[in-house]
C-alpha cells in the first residue's frame, strides 16, 4: 500500500526531508518504524532507544496501530508547546 | 461565535479575545485565562550561555487544531464550563512575547479554573508543537519534562510524552 510520510522538528532536521510517499506492505505502524530504519544513514534517528512519536492520520498511535492505504504517517520527537 | 482554536503568527490581545468570548452571554460569571510567555533562561540560571535569543515555533497543521478541539471537547465533558478558546503562536518570537492563551467561561470560577489548568496541561503532553531556542551558543531543540506528564497523570490520563 501506499503511505505519505512526514518528519517534524528535530527529525526533520535530521533526515534533511519534511516529506515522503512510501510503497510498504507493512500492516502496522511499527512495521513501517523497522522498514525505514533499516535504510540506515540519517533514519537512525527513528531508532527505538530515542523518543519518538508517531501519529497516525493526524491522531498520537503507538507502533501496534494498524495502517491503511493512503493514510498519513508521522514522525516527530515529544512535543513541546505551551 | 468565537473560533474555538486558532494557530497564527501574530500576537494577540488578551482584553479583546476575553470580550469577544463572554460576549451576549450573560450566564458567564467567571472567566479564567492562562497566557504564556517566552523566558529568558538566563535569568533563572545565570548562565550567559542560557540566554535567550529567540525561541521558534514549528507545528503540525491539521493536526495542532483537531487534537486541541479534541481537548476542548474533553473539557466540556469534564467540566461545567460554557466556552473554551486557545491561541496558540507559531514561527520566531523574542522573549516577553506572547506564545498562548487559553480562556475559559463558566458561572462560577471553580469550574472554569479547572478547565483551563485541565486544557494546558493536555496541551503540553499532545498538541504537536515544537519549540527550538536560539542561545549565544547555537539553536537546539527544547527537551520535553516529564513533569508535564505528570501535570496531565494528575486528572487521570497517562501521557507518556517526555518518557
Amino acid at each position: 500500500m501506499k503511505l505519505r510520510i512526514r518528519y517534524f522538528a528535530s527529525l526533520r532536521e535530521s533526515l534533511g526531508l519534511s516529506h515522503e510517499e512510501m510503497e510498504t506492505s507493512a500492516m502496522t505502524v511499527g512495521e513501517v518504524r523497522s522498514e525505514l530504519l533499516a535504510r540506515g544513514q540519517a533514519y537512525v534517528c527513528l531508532q527505538r532507544d530515542r523518543s519518538v512519536r508517531m501519529a497516525l492520520n493526524q491522531v498520537m498511535v503507538n507502533e501496534e496501530a494498524v495502517l491503511e492505504s493512503n493514510a498519513e504517517l508521522a514522525f516527530f520527537p515529544p512535543v513541546t508547546g505551551g | 461565535m468565537v473560533s474555538r482554536v486558532v494557530i497564527q503568527t501574530e500576537d494577540f490581545n488578551v482584553t479583546d479575545v476575553l470580550a469577544k468570548l463572554r460576549e451576549g452571554d450573560l450566564r458567564v460569571g467567571a472567566v479564567c485565562t492562562f497566557v504564556g510567555t517566552v523566558r529568558d533562561t538566563r535569568l533563572l540560571s545565570g548562565k550567559d550561555t542560557d540566554a535567550i535569543v529567540s525561541l521558534t515555533l514549528e507545528h503540525y497543521p491539521g493536526m495542532t487544531e483537531s487534537s486541541i478541539a479534541a481537548m476542548m471537547d474533553a473539557a466540556h465533558q469534564r467540566f461545567d464550563i460554557y466556552q473554551a478558546h486557545v491561541i496558540h503562536r507559531v514561527g520566531p518570537l523574542k522573549p516577553a512575547d506572547q506564545i498562548v492563551l487559553v480562556a475559559v467561561t463558566s458561572a462560577h470560577r471553580g469550574e472554569s479554573f479547572k478547565a483551563c489548568e485541565f486544557l494546558m496541561d493536555y496541551l503540553k503532553t499532545q498538541a504537536p508543537f515544537w519549540k527550538k531556542e536560539e542561545t549565544p551558543s547555537g539553536s537546539t531543540w527544547v527537551d520535553a519534562r516529564v513533569s508535564d506528564d505528570a501535570a496531565l497523570a494528575k486528572w487521570g490520563i497517562q501521557a507518556q510524552n517526555a518518557g
